[in-house]
């Protein structure tokens, strides 16, 4: 990048001489361009070649040993899946509300955790540590915490005198409930993110909107809030992107049941490679790649240039 | 970020690649271990046959208590077992290791459609040439056999899939055994009116595939009615949705659920829990295979008698009993003690192993080999079973006539007994469903 900027800057005071050799020594590095060989080696055959190759085989009929060329056949079944309309509408509803609930509660922490209170390292740490256990183990755990009859939430409620509802098996709240543990182990990550952006604000200007009579309100409302927008753009790509390709908490925990009630398309691809339909959820996942890349890279740009315009 | 998930699952194609390298560097660097091999199991040459099993008690038991007793004839021979665990998570961990050339030298897995779905021709050792093939019952070389080969011996017992029920409740309420769904409906009416702590009928959502039943232990049912049924089916001609028999499943199970008939914890409840709740008399009627038995054994010894067993009841009298293929064992054809295999796998369909399995695991049924007896004081479950065999009320499962199997009847059946779904919407569902199947076969008319 640096070097094209800078090229035609050079060459203008040579001005008729010799520019294009100028041009070329400049360009030319000290080191020789296969040095990038065997991570360009690494990044072909792990990821270029794969990718590609995904891209035809979502066009074929791919069983065990062979693979037959279809066309967009593969598409027209998937997008033909029952379940398929509802499982979209789930993963995006699944993205949106983790992806909302951590930017909201993260950032009510992060200003909680980096005011002066008793105990502030320890806290952090308690509200960091669920990002540290793998999900598939906070899932198991929260399957069993969940059950709707020996579970300790609901056995708990019982105590207060309330009837818990099916977390996991009434089909109107399992991908809710769902939610709420990867928010429950996703939000530590938000803080953490969120305290670096507070601590990063200078002090100065907290002063100034002191002096200038600002309450702490106040002093959150324009200054903190705003100058946090970094930091909230993070977040909000970070967790979108995770919601949206989620599959973990949920297989863990509903395997996209009751019934296909709390299915993504993550789950919904899984299931297909399971009964062997390795060609239709080849192309499932290339419906998920365009899916994320479609949402995530147009919010992406704008929320960075809300950025520059500030 | 986008691209993390989607490359690990990209990643199989050139795993494949690379592993069909290592793969052709085996073969060529251990062709000349297998000629040694094939004098070695006839001699004395040590030799360790790898097994891959699923995790099911029975299972492993009857793996242990063959292996150990193989071991004891030939002490040559010696067996590392591995096991992996049930349901489409063990399927497709078959698979891949299959398509990876990772598969161990003797492997157990499903008879029937699911067997086929292994493109059994290119991954297995044909076994017609093993020394007591005679003595295995035409009925499981059926669910066994590609292409005029076969590839397995039975690993255990034919399986009823029925209604299990608590006997002291049919005692102690004067229930007659129903021989129609309708006289099965007033039993539960019956139970529903006279015990309403009592489920009269049980299910178990916590694990899915339990939920098949109603549809697939009818199936004898549909067979009885139209004896061509399968090979319709498979042709595209016959659909669930059509009507009766077929859908009839489906609407069982929509009749109990509507009807209020269901255990209150059905949506969480297991395998286990079912099996209890129908020994110790919490339900009344359990839909399930017989295989289940070992839960008994294992969480509810004393009450192990107390459950019996009918076959799921349908329009006609006397209904037959859906019957379920043993599962096999089948050698890997990478295997590099293909002689070793075979002998063992030769021992294994003997009278002499059937005795073995009986005694490690009990008698859970009849066995597919000529000359295999079972004990005359069996538990009352299996008791149930022997009169339909012996009288020949029985049908095979769709599976073992038919190719095409849904992946998702376990999650619409669930729907239908949640009330999410109707009986008819849920039977064109899964119409629906298994056209992938048949496609992915590539099968004639679809």
């Amino acid at each position: 990048m640096t070097d094209t900027l800078h090229a035609p800057q050079q060459a203008i005071p040579a001005d008729g001489g010799e520019p294009a050799p100028t041009r070329r020594t400049r360009k030319r590095s000290n080191y020789p361009m296969w040095f990038y060989a065997p991570a360009g080696v690494i990044y072909g055959a792990l990821f270029v070649v794969p990718t590609f190759a995904s891209f035809y085989f979502a066009l074929t009929r791919w069983t065990i040993f062979d693979s037959e060329f279809i066309g967009l056949e593969n598409f027209k079944t998937f997008f033909a899946e029952p379940y398929l309309f509802e499982s979209l509408l789930n993963t995006l509803f699944y993205a949106t509300f983790t992806s909302g609930a951590k930017v909201v509660i993260g950032l009510l922490l992060a200003v909680f955790l980096s005011s002066q209170i008793i105990a502030r390292g320890y806290l952090r740490s308690v509200v960091f540590f669920p990002v540290l256990v793998s999900a598939v183990g906070v899932g198991v755990t929260f399957s069993v915490l969940m059950d709707p009859f020996d579970g300790l939430i609901n056995k708990m409620l019982a105590v207060v005198g309330v009837e818990g509802p099916g977390w996991l098996t009434d089909p109107d709240l399992a991908l809710f409930s769902v939610a709420l543990v990867d928010v429950w182990r996703g939000v530590g990550l938000a803080t953490l993110i969120y305290i670096a952006g507070i601590v990063a604000i200078p002090q100065e200007y907290f002063e100034a909107a002191k002096v200038d009579g600002a309450n702490a309100w106040r002093r959150f409302w324009h200054v903190t809030l705003p100058l946090m927008r970094p930091a909230t753009t993070t977040v909000i790509i970070l967790s979108l992107i995770g919601g949206l390709r989620s599959f973990d908490l949920i297989w863990t925990m509903t395997k996209g049941g009751p019934g296909f009630s709390s299915d993504v398309l993550a789950s919904v691809v899984y299931k297909q490679y399971q009964a062997g339909f390795y060609g239709l959820s080849t192309a499932g996942n290339v419906v998920l790649f365009v899916l994320v890349a479609a949402i995530v890279i147009p919010l992406f740009w704008f929320l960075n240039r809300k950025e520059v315009d500030q | 970020m986008p691209f993390t998930l989607h490359r690990r699952r990209i990643a199989l194609p050139a795993f494949v690649a690379v592993s069909a390298i290592g793969l052709a560097a085996c073969a060529t660097g251990t062709a000349p271990a297998s000629s040694d091999s094939a004098e070695g199991a006839a001699g004395d040459e040590p030799v360790t046959l790898s097994l891959l099993i699923e995790n099911s008690e029975v299972t492993v038991g009857i793996a242990e208590a063959l292996t150990a007793a193989y071991t004891a004839e030939n002490p040559n021979v010696t067996f590392d077992i591995e096991q992996r665990p049930g349901g489409t998570e063990g399927d497709n961990l078959v698979k891949t290791r299959l398509q990876t050339g990772e598969m161990t030298d003797i492997f157990q897995y499903n008879s029937g459609s699911l067997f086929q779905a292994l493109a059994p021709t290119k991954t297995m050792l044909p076994l017609d040439d093993i020394a007591t093939m005679d003595a295995v019952s035409d009925t499981f070389k059926a669910g066994v056999a590609a292409e005029g080969h076969v590839y397995g011996v039975p690993s255990a017992t034919a399986m009823g899939g029925g209604i299990l029920y608590n006997i002291p409740l049919y005692e102690e309420l004067g229930l007659e055994i129903p021989t129609t769904w309708d006289e099965f409906m007033a039993n539960n009416a019956a139970i529903a009116d006279a015990k309403p702590d009592v489920a009269p009928v049980v299910q178990t959502y916590g694990e899915t595939w339990t939920s098949q039943l109603f549809v697939l232990a009818d199936f004898a049912n549909v067979l009885a009615a139209d004896p061509e049924w399968a090979d319709k089916y498979t042709a595209n001609e016959a659909k669930y949705a059509d009507g009766s028999p077929a859908i009839d499943g489906f609407q069982h199970l929509q009749e109990v659920a509507d009807a209020g008939y269901l255990n209150k914890d059905f949506a969480s409840a297991g395998l286990d829990d079912g099996m209890r709740m129908v020994a110790t008399g919490e339900g009344a009627h359990y839909p399930m295979l017989t295989f289940a038995f070992s839960s008994l054994q294992a969480n509810t010894p004393d009450q192990v008698d107390d459950v019996g067993l009918f076959a799921l009841p349908g329009e006609e009298p006397d209904s037959p009993l859906t019957t379920w293929l043993s599962h096999g064992y089948y050698a890997s054809a990478d295997t590099e003690h293909a002689d070793a295999v075979k002998a063992f796998l030769s021992w294994v369909a003997t009278p002499e192993a059937c005795d073995v399995q009986t005694e490690a695991v009990g008698a859970q049924g009849p066995y597919f080999v000529e000359g295999c007896t079972i004990p005359d004081d069996v538990p009352q479950m299996v008791a149930d079973m022997m009169p339909y065999f012996e009288s020949g009320n029985t049908g095979a499962a769709l599976e073992f006539l038919s190719p095409v199997k849904g992946p998702a009847l376990e999650q619409i059946m669930v729907e239908v007994g949640s009330g999410i779904r109707s009986a008819d919407d849920a039977a064109a569902y899964y119409d629906e469903d298994v056209k992938k199947q048949a496609q992915q076969l590539g099968l004639e008319g679809w």
